[in-house]
C-alpha cells in the first residue's frame, strides 16, 4: 500500500508581467510531493523562487503574475481548478503559512489575540466564546504568557512574534504548513527555540511542512526531504541525508561547499582564545556572480553561467531532471545536469 | 465585558490628558463645542425671535440700532436683533456644515477604498471622475447647480439643495489623500496574510484597512466641515440661502443688501463674519490636533503609559 502525497506540485509554472511588457518566468517546470507528516526544505538563493512556490500553491500571487501551467493537487484536488470561494474556505483550514518577518505580517494596530482570534472567526470554526479559549490553548502552547495577548506587536519581541505568528498558522488545525524562512533576522537563540517549536508542534500534531529557507543547517536540522531550487527550477530534489551526503547537482555541490563546517574549520591558534578560521582553517567557498535576472534567462542550464563545470552543451539545452539514486534502494535523488546520467523519469 | 469597559475607559482618560495637553487643539475644541452649544440652546440663549421686530416706546422698529441693553448686538434694517439671528444663524450654518461634510467624508472614503483597494480599472474609472470634479471651478459649477435646482420647483428647501451640492463636490481631495494611502496599506505584508487566512475583501477593507485609515477620515470629516460652513457662507452671501432660515453667509448677504456698509451699522456685518472664522479656525485646529494624536503609529504611545508597560513587562515577560 502506498501513502497517498498530502501535497503533489507538477510542473508548476508562473509567469510575471513586468513593467515594461517583460515577461519573468519566474518558476518552470517545478514539480515536488510532500508526504502527510513529513518536513520538505525548500532551498536556494534569493530570487529563487522559493516564496513564489509558495504562493502559486496558496494562489496568492500578486496581481501581476499567474500560474501558466502545471497542477497542485492536495489531497487529490487540484486546487487550480478552485473557485476563488472554495479557495478562500480551503485556505489556513488546510494550508497556514508563516510569513517572513513576522513584524510585518501582523496588523500593528490589532492585539495579538485578536489577530489569532481572526482565523477561527473567519472560518466559522466556533462560537466567540470557545474561540477566545482556543486563543489561549494556541498562546499556552506556543510559550506566551496569557497576559500579553492583549498587547500589540510592537510590544512583541521579534521570538514573541514569530511564535504569534506559529500560534496563529496553527488556530484552524491545518494539515500542511508553509514556514516562510520563520527564522531570518532572529538571533541564534531564539533561531533554536523556534526551530525547537516547530518540531514539537509537528510532533503533537502530525502535521506536514514545508520550510523556505537559505540556512542549510536549518535543513539538516529539519527536514527529512530537500528540494534545492535555482533560477525558478528545481536543480535537485531528494531525502535529506542524500542530498547532504552526495550531491548531485553542481549547485547543490557549491552551496554546501559555501557553508561552514564546524568541526574543521575552527581552530584556535596557539597563545589566542580567538578563533582563527583565516589562517588555521580553509576559507570558506563562495558561488560567484547572482542568481539570473527571471526575465533575461541564459538560454540552456540556468545556472550555466555560474557553473565552474560548465560545458558546451550546458548553454545549448536545458537538462532534464534523472534519478541518480542507487536503482532498487527505493530512494530517489533527482538532479538536472547535463553531467550526470541517472535513470530517467516519468512521473515527474 | 465589564473588564473591556474599563479599559476602553481608560483609553478614553488618556486621550483626554495626551489631548488636554495641547493648547491649540484644546482652542479649537472649545470653539466648536461653543458653536454646538449655541446652536443646541438657541431659545435659551438669545432674547428674541431672530424673526421678531424690538420696537421702542412709541411702537416704531428700532432699525439700525447700535449694540445696548435691550439688543445686545444691536439691531438690523428691519429692527430685528442681530445676537438672536446669530444665534439661530448658528443652527443653519452648523447643519447644513456637519452634513455637507459628513456627505462628502463618505462619498470622498468610498471611492478612496474602492479605488486604492481594487486598483486597475476601478481606480481608472473612479479617479478619472474625480480628476472631472476636481478641475471644474467649485464656485461657477456649484451657482449653477444650485440655481438650476432651485428653478427645477422640487418642492425641497434650499437648505438640502446646498447640503447636497456642497457635499458631493467636496469629496475630491479626501478621495485622492484615502486612495493613496490605502495604496500604501494593501501592499503592507499583514494584508497577504489576512488573504492568506481565507479572508476576502469586505472583511479585508472592514478589518485591515479602514482602522488604519480611520484616523485620516476622522481628522478630514472636521476639515472638510470647515470648508462647507465657509461654502455655504459663500453661496448664501450669494443669494443662494435658504432666506426664511438665514445662516451666517445669509445674515451679511442682508447686511450689504440693505446698505449696513454705509450706514456705519459695523454690528450687522461683523458678526457673523466673525462667527465663520471662529467655527472654521476651530475646525481647523481640530483637525490638525486629532490628526497628530490618532495617528495609529503614535496612539498606542500616547494610551500606553510607561507604568503600565513596566508592569505588563514584569508579569509577562520573556
Amino acid at each position: 500500500m502506498t501513502i497517498q502525497p498530502l501535497l503533489s506540485v507538477r510542473h508548476l509554472t508562473t509567469e510575471f508581467h513586468l513593467a515594461d511588457k517583460q515577461i519573468a518566468r519566474a518558476l518552470e517546470d517545478v514539480s515536488f510531493d510532500v508526504m502527510p507528516g513529513q518536513t520538505i526544505g525548500l532551498v536556494g538563493e534569493s530570487g529563487c523562487g522559493k516564496t513564489t512556490t509558495l504562493m502559486a500553491i496558496m494562489r496568492l500571487l500578486p496581481a501581476s503574475g499567474r500560474i501558466t501551467a502545471g497542477n497542485v493537487y492536495f489531497n487529490g484536488t487540484d486546487l487550480l481548478t478552485l473557485s476563488e470561494h472554495e479557495m478562500r474556505s480551503l485556505r489556513w483550514k488546510d494550508m497556514a503559512i508563516i510569513f517572513q518577518g513576522a513584524m510585518n505580517a501582523l496588523n500593528p494596530v490589532m492585539k495579538i489575540g485578536d489577530q489569532i482570534r481572526e482565523a477561527i472567526l473567519l472560518h466559522n470554526l466556533m462560537q466567540r466564546q470557545a474561540a477566545e479559549q482556543r486563543v489561549d490553548e494556541l498562546l499556552e502552547m506556543v510559550g506566551i504568557p496569557r497576559l500579553r495577548r492583549d498587547q500589540y506587536p510592537y510590544q512583541y519581541s521579534g521570538g514573541m512574534r514569530q511564535r504569534a505568528m506559529i500560534a496563529m498558522a496553527l488556530a484552524c488545525s491545518p494539515d500542511l504548513l508553509f514556514a516562510d524562512e520563520p527564522t531570518t533576522a532572529l538571533d541564534v537563540m531564539i533561531q533554536a527555540q523556534v526551530l525547537e517549536l516547530l518540531k514539537q508542534i509537528q510532533k503533537n500534531l502530525g502535521l506536514a511542512i514545508v520550510l523556505v529557507t537559505h540556512d542549510l543547517g536549518v535543513v539538516a536540522e529539519m527536514c527529512d526531504t530537500v528540494v534545492v531550487m535555482y533560477g525558478g527550477k528545481v536543480a535537485e530534489y531528494g531525502p535529506a541525508e542524500l542530498v547532504y551526503n552526495q550531491p548531485q547537482h553542481p549547485y547543490t555541490q557549491r552551496l554546501l561547499e559555501a557553508f561552514p563546517d564546524l568541526s574543521r574549520s575552527i581552530e584556535l591558534s596557539a597563545g589566542s582564545h580567538r578563533p582563527d578560521a583565516l589562517s588555521g582553517g580553509q576559507d570558506l567557498a563562495t558561488i560567484p556572480g547572482t542568481p539570473p535576472r527571471l526575465n533575461a534567462l541564459p538560454p540552456g542550464c540556468r545556472f550555466n553561467p555560474r557553473c565552474n563545470k560548465s560545458m558546451e552543451i550546458c548553454t545549448q539545452s536545458a537538462p532534464k531532471l534523472v534519478d541518480m539514486a542507487t536503482p532498487g534502494s527505493g530512494a530517489r535523488q533527482l538532479a538536472a545536469c547535463h553531467l550526470l546520467n541517472g535513470t530517467e523519469i516519468e512521473d515527474l | 465585558m465589564n473588564e473591556n469597559r474599563t479599559l476602553f475607559k481608560r483609553n478614553l482618560s488618556d486621550f483626554w490628558k495626551a489631548f488636554r495637553r495641547n493648547k491649540l487643539g484644546l482652542l479649537g475644541g472649545f470653539l466648536v463645542l461653543t458653536a454646538i452649544l449655541a446652536a443646541t440652546f438657541a431659545p435659551l440663549l438669545s432674547p428674541y425671535m431672530p424673526t421678531e421686530v424690538i420696537r421702542d416706546a412709541n411702537g416704531r422698529g428700532l432699525t439700525f440700532a447700535p449694540p445696548s441693553v435691550h439688543a445686545p448686538l444691536g439691531t438690523d434694517d428691519a429692527g430685528r436683533d442681530i445676537w438672536s439671528q446669530l444665534i439661530y444663524g448658528a443652527r443653519v450654518s452648523l447643519t447644513v456644515g456637519f452634513l455637507a461634510g459628513f456627505i462628502a467624508m463618505f462619498v470622498g472614503s468610498l471611492f478612496g477604498i474602492l479605488a486604492g483597494y481594487f486598483g486597475g480599472r476601478v481606480d481608472n474609472l473612479l479617479m478619472r471622475v474625480t480628476d472631472v470634479l476636481l478641475v471644474i471651478p467649485d464656485l461657477p459649477l456649484m451657482l449653477v447647480l444650485v440655481a438650476t435646482l432651485r428653478q427645477m420647483d422640487l418642492r425641497i428647501s434650499p437648505l438640502v439643495v446646498l447640503v447636497a451640492v456642497i457635499g458631493l463636490l467636496y469629496w475630491t481631495s479626501t478621495a485622492r489623500l484615502i486612495r493613496s494611502q490605502v495604496l500604501t496599506i494593501k501592499e503592507r505584508q499583514f494584508v497577504a496574510r489576512s488573504r492568506a487566512i481565507g479572508a476576502g475583501h469586505a472583511h479585508i477593507i472592514r478589518k485591515h484597512i479602514l482602522p488604519q485609515i480611520m484616523p485620516l477620515i476622522v481628522t478630514n470629516t472636521v476639515l472638510i466641515i470647515s470648508t462647507a460652513i465657509l461654502v455655504e457662507s459663500g453661496l448664501a452671501f450669494l443669494g443662494l440661502g435658504d432666506p426664511t432660515k438665514p445662516s451666517w453667509g445669509a445674515m451679511l448677504n442682508f447686511a450689504f443688501d440693505r446698505s449696513a456698509v454705509t450706514n456705519g451699522a459695523w454690528w450687522f456685518y461683523l458678526p457673523p463674519g466673525f462667527a465663520i472664522v471662529w467655527v472654521t479656525l476651530g475646525c481647523v485646529l481640530l483637525g490638525n490636533v486629532l490628526e497628530e494624536m490618532l495617528n495609529p503609529r503614535l496612539t498606542a504611545h500616547h494610551l500606553e503609559s510607561n507604568q503600565n508597560m513596566i508592569a505588563i513587562q514584569k508579569q509577562g515577560g520573556e
